[in-house]
């Protein structure tokens, strides 16, 4: 059962044991086991909207194509760069804090923050443009034409998908900005990393969700 | 960790997990599984007897053709009442939330589940859904019925539908938190020498019952979300006047409603295993193909949502597959039910409450499976869809079965639990009352179905009503075998005798702590050989 406990030197730096653990060991592979169970609901949270989207598309594609250019390109490539980009920095903070850098693993993990605080911002002025061009369905939504319902449904499923996706972004940012302090406090080491490790999966998890967001909502209309 | 030296040292007083913080605020924030599960059973108990008020005011409304009580619109909210505490609030958590939660940690060996605190959290969220969904069905109520079907529940319906979801939302991260917690708990704390194929078959299904929460109910609450958003903003998700596709939310009502169907009948069946085995004496036949089938049902489970929706216009060759695969679903369940015969045949079989409520679920859980499969083909279901057929069929799976096995359960735990006897003629009356008074209220809706009554209306025609009567009639002897357990078990908790602890001469690891038992489970970290030792003396 805890073949993994035998090959880690468990010392005085690792995590306080809860009592209903028999060693360190154990407590991780929960944890760790937890977190990708929790992953796997996300996936169905999501797969919900995914599904939705599927199916619209499948019944006005001309509408969802035409829908999508209303969607700001330059912006969503921009995203997904720094989304990618900042999903590289928590895994090599991740590798440093394994290795004691804790200097390097803080700075890599506020930079990781600060990308994704940078995508909530540029999501905020692409919110801001859809406003002011009359695209918020259900707050102020004004298209006319063959293809208005069906632009209609595409925005709200990008404001369903995207603000879902925001939410986990800006809890993401919040757990990666409390990483950031106990790094530098020094709770973390060699010996004790699963938090970091866990707040990574999360984040990584954010970003593979962006990257079946990305193609569906700005590149599906801009080939036609 | 290999050996059992290596284990943290156990507190050596064996004062049970009751005997100690006496205050409301140490059980209001108590992390003990054992405790939250009582916190849990207060709550379900609360809950079951809400929906069965509501439950008795359709029986009564039903005994004249015209509605002696009711108008059509409060008969619509009395059944919805019904419907949404009954399915979420009651069947869902009944069993994972109460036995679960007191008995996996210690049927593995374990001193607690992986995660306490969301333990805890589950329970919270349980309530806060709980109550709020309670006062927003009493103060106005919802017409939708339980399963929110659009457009009527999102542009029709002048109802607080949006706050009714919003319960149900929030219930449903208490569902997906305890079956994260149950699901590491069993990978990550059993005991040296508990090996998968020694788990005590309850583990097995609670296992499984954990995947199926944590796969499903996501599905669930991303759809009851859609539901409050297209209400407020008016937008056509599943609106076809508005371009949405009513038919969608269906297919995602259903993939979450349907495996909770198997959320509230796999409990069920690892407690009629446990119950059998210690009765009989001896280990259930085919323990391995017990696990398997118990797997096949989480999985299967998932795949035939769309018999749900054999008129609503899907495809014809969908509903054939679905068909075929709801077919495939009978394959598991017979096993079970063989099995569980296989393990009575020749034994030497005493007829405790426990063992009573058992056998009736089998019988009862037959019946509910066998009209299942009737309905699983679509030439058949077509006629027979929201008939009373349907009805029966699904009372006799959800309390036929699940509310039989939650209660025979109950009984065998008690002792364990509390620490006290129950008196056991009082039990097995009520039990065998049970049995009769459900057969009563139910068969009749199968006859009723078939000749074409159909569901969800305050009046019927004038030839239906001596079978209507009846069933009412089973409905109140089966009220009095409800409230007959609350009577006496709660007089056992004072007048009770001395259980000991191991009173039925079990061989699960539960048995081997003392009753009630302490807060860390164990004094000692049990180590285990075989499971069903039925063959061996007592530990």
């Amino acid at each position: 059962m805890n073949a993994h406990a035998a090959d880690v030197n468990w010392n005085a730096k690792s995590a306080p044991l809860e009592e209903q653990y028999d060693d360190a060991g154990q407590q991780r592979v929960a944890a760790t086991l937890g977190m990708w169970v929790f992953l796997a609901t996300e996936v169905l949270f999501f797969g919900v909207l995914f599904a939705s989207y599927t199916i619209f598309r499948m019944l006005y594609p001309d509408g969802f194509a035409a829908a999508s250019r209303h969607t700001d390109m330059v912006l969503g490539t921009a995203e997904t760069a720094v989304l990618l980009t900042s999903s590289c920095l928590i895994a090599l903070g991740v590798r440093a804090v394994k290795l004691d850098q804790n200097r390097l693993a803080a700075g890599l993990l506020a930079c990781t923050a600060g990308l994704g605080l940078a995508f909530l911002v540029m999501h905020g002025f692409e919110y801001h443009k859809e406003y002011t061009e009359h695209l918020i369905p259900g707050v102020d939504f004004v298209q006319h034409g063959p293809y208005a319902r069906a632009v209609e449904l595409f925005f709200c499923l990008y404001y369903c998908i995207t603000g879902f996706h925001s939410l986990h972004v800006a809890i993401g940012v919040a757990a990666i900005l409390v990483l950031v302090v106990r790094v530098r406090h020094g709770s973390f080491g060699s010996q004790r990393y699963t938090t970091p490790e866990l707040v990574a999966l999360y984040w990584h998890l954010v970003d593979i969700v962006w990257i079946f967001v990305y193609p569906l909502i700005y590149l599906v209309g801009r080939s036609g | 960790m290999n050996t059992i030296e290596a284990a943290v040292p156990m507190p050596s007083a064996a004062r049970s997990f009751l005997d100690r913080d006496y205050s409301l605020r140490a059980w209001l924030t108590t992390l003990d599984h054992k405790r939250i599960a009582i916190l849990y059973a207060l709550g379900i108990t609360g809950f079951f007897f809400l929906g069965g008020i509501a439950a008795t005011l359709i029986r009564v409304n039903l005994v004249e053709p015209n509605g002696l009580l009711l108008n059509a619109e409060t008969y619509n909210k009395a059944f919805t009442f019904h419907g949404v505490v009954m399915v979420w609030f009651f069947l869902i958590p009944s069993i994972p939330a109460t036995l679960g939660n007191f008995l996996l940690p210690l049927m593995i060996g374990a001193r607690d589940v992986a995660f306490p605190r969301l333990n805890l959290t589950s329970w919270y969220l349980y309530m806060m859904g709980g109550l709020f969904t309670v006062a927003a069905l009493l103060a106005g109520g919802v017409d939708t019925g339980w399963t929110f079907y659009t457009p009527f529940s999102t542009m029709f319906s002048n109802t607080n539908v949006i706050l009714v979801v919003v319960g149900v939302f929030v219930t449903g991260f208490s569902s997906i938190l305890t079956g994260l917690n149950f699901i590491v708990t069993v990978h990550a704390l059993r005991t040296p020498g508990m090996t998968w194929f020694r788990l005590p078959l309850f583990v097995w299904t609670m296992y499984a019952v954990s995947l199926v929460m944590v796969l499903a109910t996501p599905v669930l609450a991303m759809t009851l979300a859609l539901i409050g958003l297209e209400r407020l903003a008016h937008v056509g998700i599943f609106d076809p006047a508005l371009g949405g596709d009513p038919l969608l939310f269906q297919h995602l009502f259903w993939f979450y409603s349907h495996p909770a169907v198997y959320i509230m009948i796999l409990p069920a069946m690892g407690v009629v295993s446990e119950i059998i085995a210690c009765f009989v004496r001896r280990r259930v036949f085919g323990y391995q193909f017990m696990t398997y089938s118990i797997l096949a049902l989480a999985v299967i489970g998932f795949l035939v949502w769309g018999h749900h929706m054999f008129v609503s216009g899907q495809s014809m060759y969908a509903s054939m597959v679905f068909s075929i695969l709801s077919f495939i679903v009978a394959v598991p369940s017979a096993i079970k039910v063989f099995n569980w015969t296989a393990t009575l045949r020749k034994g030497d079989i005493t007829f405790e409450a426990p063992m009573l409520y058992a056998l009736g679920f089998v019988g009862l859980f037959m019946m509910g499976g066998l009209t299942g499969l009737i309905l699983a083909a679509p030439a058949l279901d077509v006629p027979l869809t929201d008939t009373y057929f349907v009805i029966a069929h699904f009372h006799y799976v959800m309390v036929g079965g699940s509310v039989m096995a939650y209660l025979g359960g109950i009984h065998f735990w008690w002792p364990k639990i509390t620490g006290k006897t129950y008196p056991e003629g009082w039990a097995r009356s009520a039990a065998v009352l049970m049995f009769f008074g459900f057969n009563l209220t139910f068969f009749p809706q199968y006859i009723l179905g078939y000749e074409g009554m159909p569901r969800r209306y305050h009046s019927y025609l004038p030839e239906f009503q001596v079978l209507n009567v009846l069933s009412s009639a089973g409905a109140s002897i089966l009220a009095v075998a409800y409230l007959l357990p609350i009577a006496y078990l709660l007089w056992s908790l004072r007048y009770g005798g001395v259980a000991g602890d191991n009173p039925w001469d079990a061989r699960g690891l539960e048995w081997q702590t003392t009753s009630p038992p302490p807060k860390e489970n164990f004094l000692r970290r049990p180590v285990v050989r075989e499971a069903y030792a039925y063959d061996e003396p007592a530990p």
